[in-house]
């Protein structure tokens, strides 16, 4: 069987379900709205696996999954090898999310990663340690300020509600997604001209370390109903 | 094999450690988990892609000691005598980069030297050991980083802006950033605009009228900052003669003997090179003294930028082609950060058993 992990819930889920469909294939979910289990209607030989969208880089790198939809953004903070462990099969149009640097608004001197790297020497000189960048995209926010060479900074964990951290004195600026940008606005950041780290959408992924073999004839039926030349991993 | 490796790889770190030791070291042990918090004020967020960080649920965040430096100035900082050399043989545990295949844990015998005499002869006193201990088939390479910075604290320019720079030494593609910046002729043309407004408007209001006022960086702050930004759109910028100083230290790739000439003369355009370059003199003539040929040792102008260490003045590494079997320098304003004000100069090194064990196998 062909491994296909989708997201377990919510709005990425409905969407998911809405792209396939398009193309023909029927995800459901089967059992009781709580339980998560599913089915796959208009292709054979693939089972529909749910998961935690944040858990479903790992699952594709280790090879239990062989396709699996998520955002690009969990895969860059996740996947430190991801040019070796997976590939990009097709950017879905929707998701979309940009991970982005926001300061206060208030800060009316700092537009630039250039401005927030000089901030950060203030800061630490003026309140004895260093600003405080609230996210949960570590690995990829450490690996992007490292390359433009901000210094005297931290990051502070923020596993939700990050644009409140600044109003609530646990951060001095922030690094997470945004669609709209109406969460920032209405938590007084604005993000950096230069601040967008990464502009991130569902994608569907193939794992280059599953286990493809004996999968040729429902690879061609999957490439056939989804306009994919072919999977080349 | 793994088994008869490890054996090679203990047997030549007790063979450096005992050549340290009759050199006048005195063998010191360390902890193995050091504060987090310490490292990461010395070496910023960055360290964490390089050290292992533990977890302890009354202490906090520990770190698997990466190198020896910092325990053996603290060390030596809270009750060693002076003038003190120290040597150590322990591993040391560094994440590499994604995908590298480089070692994650290895042995590391060191050689520090406190000592207030005669810094020019201590940095010959360790670069002459290693080079005496260490086999003569390996790529040596060397720098002073006093150079650049007592080239950086001599442009004529604002204090704001030599600060920026000596703040960037250690990151070049940010500092060359900075350089482009400072030395424009169109400087600020991007914040023109801004800048104007903040001189003809009350900067408070301008701050009161750009949205809630959130976060703990103050008015007080973001408006001295504005106050900065204005007094530096009328800095000058630094000259093209000053800025191909900067050019040129960062380009020198030749002998010690023949750097030393070259700097002479950069020094006429910076004069306040002028320490750095006779320290630099000094320092070749005490290597000469310890029969180190200067004629042919090289000197690369650029060399210890990159490195996340605390170095400050000499450096200098032995490599065998990609591996670095031993690398050390000057790290004088480690001791001030790590003795609360009290400062020594220091000067070490640390060899790599293994990658010498590898070397010859």
């Amino acid at each position: 069987m062909l491994k296909l992990g989708v997201p377990s819930k919510g709005r990425l889920q409905n969407d998911t379900f809405k792209w396939f469909q398009s193309r023909g294939i029927t995800l459901k979910r089967t059992g009781s709205d709580r339980e998560y289990t599913g089915s796959i209607d208009g292709v054979r030989g693939i089972e529909l696996v749910l998961l935690s969208a944040g858990e479903i880089p790992q699952e594709l790198a280790k090879g239990r999954i062989h396709l699996g939809v998520t955002g690009t953004d969990l895969i860059y903070e996740k996947l430190l090898l991801h040019e070796t462990q997976i590939i990009t099969v097709e950017k879905m149009g929707f998701g979309f999310a940009d991970l982005v640097i926001a300061v206060p608004n208030v800060w009316i001197d700092v537009n630039t990663l250039h401005d927030l790297d000089a901030v950060a020497a203030q800061f630490r000189q003026t309140h004895g340690f260093r600003l405080r960048i609230a996210t949960k995209y570590h690995n990829f926010v450490r690996k992007e300020l490292r390359e433009y060479g901000v210094a005297d900074y931290q990051l502070v964990d923020s596993q939700g509600a990050t644009e409140g951290t600044v109003a609530n004195l646990t951060a001095e600026a922030i690094a997470d997604i945004t669609s709209s940008g109406a969460t920032l606005d209405a938590n007084h950041l604005k993000v950096l001209s230069d601040g967008v780290l990464l502009r991130s959408q569902a994608s569907v992924f193939a794992s280059k370390t599953a286990n493809w073999i004996n999968l040729d004839n429902t690879i061609s039926e999957l490439c056939a109903k989804m306009d994919w030349k072919e999977l080349v991993l | 094999m793994q088994n008869e490796r490890r054996a090679a790889v203990s047997s030549e770190a007790k063979r450096l450690e005992q050549a340290f030791i009759a050199s006048g070291a005195l063998l010191i042990e360390a902890d193995s988990l050091l504060s987090a918090e310490t490292l990461l004020d010395l070496y910023g967020e960055d360290i964490r892609a390089r050290a292992y960080v533990t977890h302890d649920p009354v202490m906090g965040e520990r770190m698997m000691r990466p190198d020896f430096t910092v325990p053996i100035v603290e060390r030596h900082m809270s009750e060693g005598a002076e003038p003190a050399r120290y040597t150590y043989n322990g591993p040391v545990w560094r994440m590499q980069d994604a995908g590298s295949k480089r070692a994650t844990e290895f042995l590391q015998v060191g050689f520090e030297v406190f000592d207030r005499s005669n810094p020019a002869d201590s940095d010959a006193e360790v670069f002459a050991l290693f080079n005496d201990i260490l086999p003569n088939t390996l790529q040596i390479a060397t720098g002073d980083i006093g150079l650049l910075q007592s080239a950086v604290a001599g442009l004529k320019t604002s204090e704001r802006r030599r600060t920026a720079l000596m703040r960037h030494l250690w990151r070049p593609v940010r500092f060359q950033s900075l350089m482009k910046i400072f030395s424009d002729p169109k400087q600020g043309a991007s914040r023109a605009d801004f800048i104007d407004k903040a001189v003809k408007q009350n900067i408070d209001d301008m701050i009161k009228n750009s949205g809630k006022f959130i976060g703990l960086r103050t008015e007080v702050e973001i408006n001295s900052r504005i106050v900065g930004l204005i007094s530096d759109a009328k800095t000058s910028p630094i000259s093209a003669e000053e800025a191909s100083v900067i050019d040129a230290i960062l380009a020198l790739k030749t002998t010690a003997a023949k750097a030393l000439k070259k700097l002479k003369g950069l020094q006429k355009v910076l004069p306040n090179m002028g320490h750095a370059v006779s320290v630099f003199e000094l320092r070749l003539e005490a290597l000469v003294k310890r029969n180190v040929d200067v004629e042919k040792l090289p000197f690369e102008g650029s060399y210890g930028l990159t490195s996340m260490e605390y170095y400050d003045g000499f450096v200098f590494s032995f490599s065998n082609h990609e591996m670095v079997v031993a690398s050390g320098g000057r790290y004088d304003a480690l001791t001030t950060v790590l003795g609360s004000g009290r400062a020594i100069p220091a000067v070490g090194g640390i060899i790599r058993p293994d990658a010498l064990v590898d070397g010859v196998t």
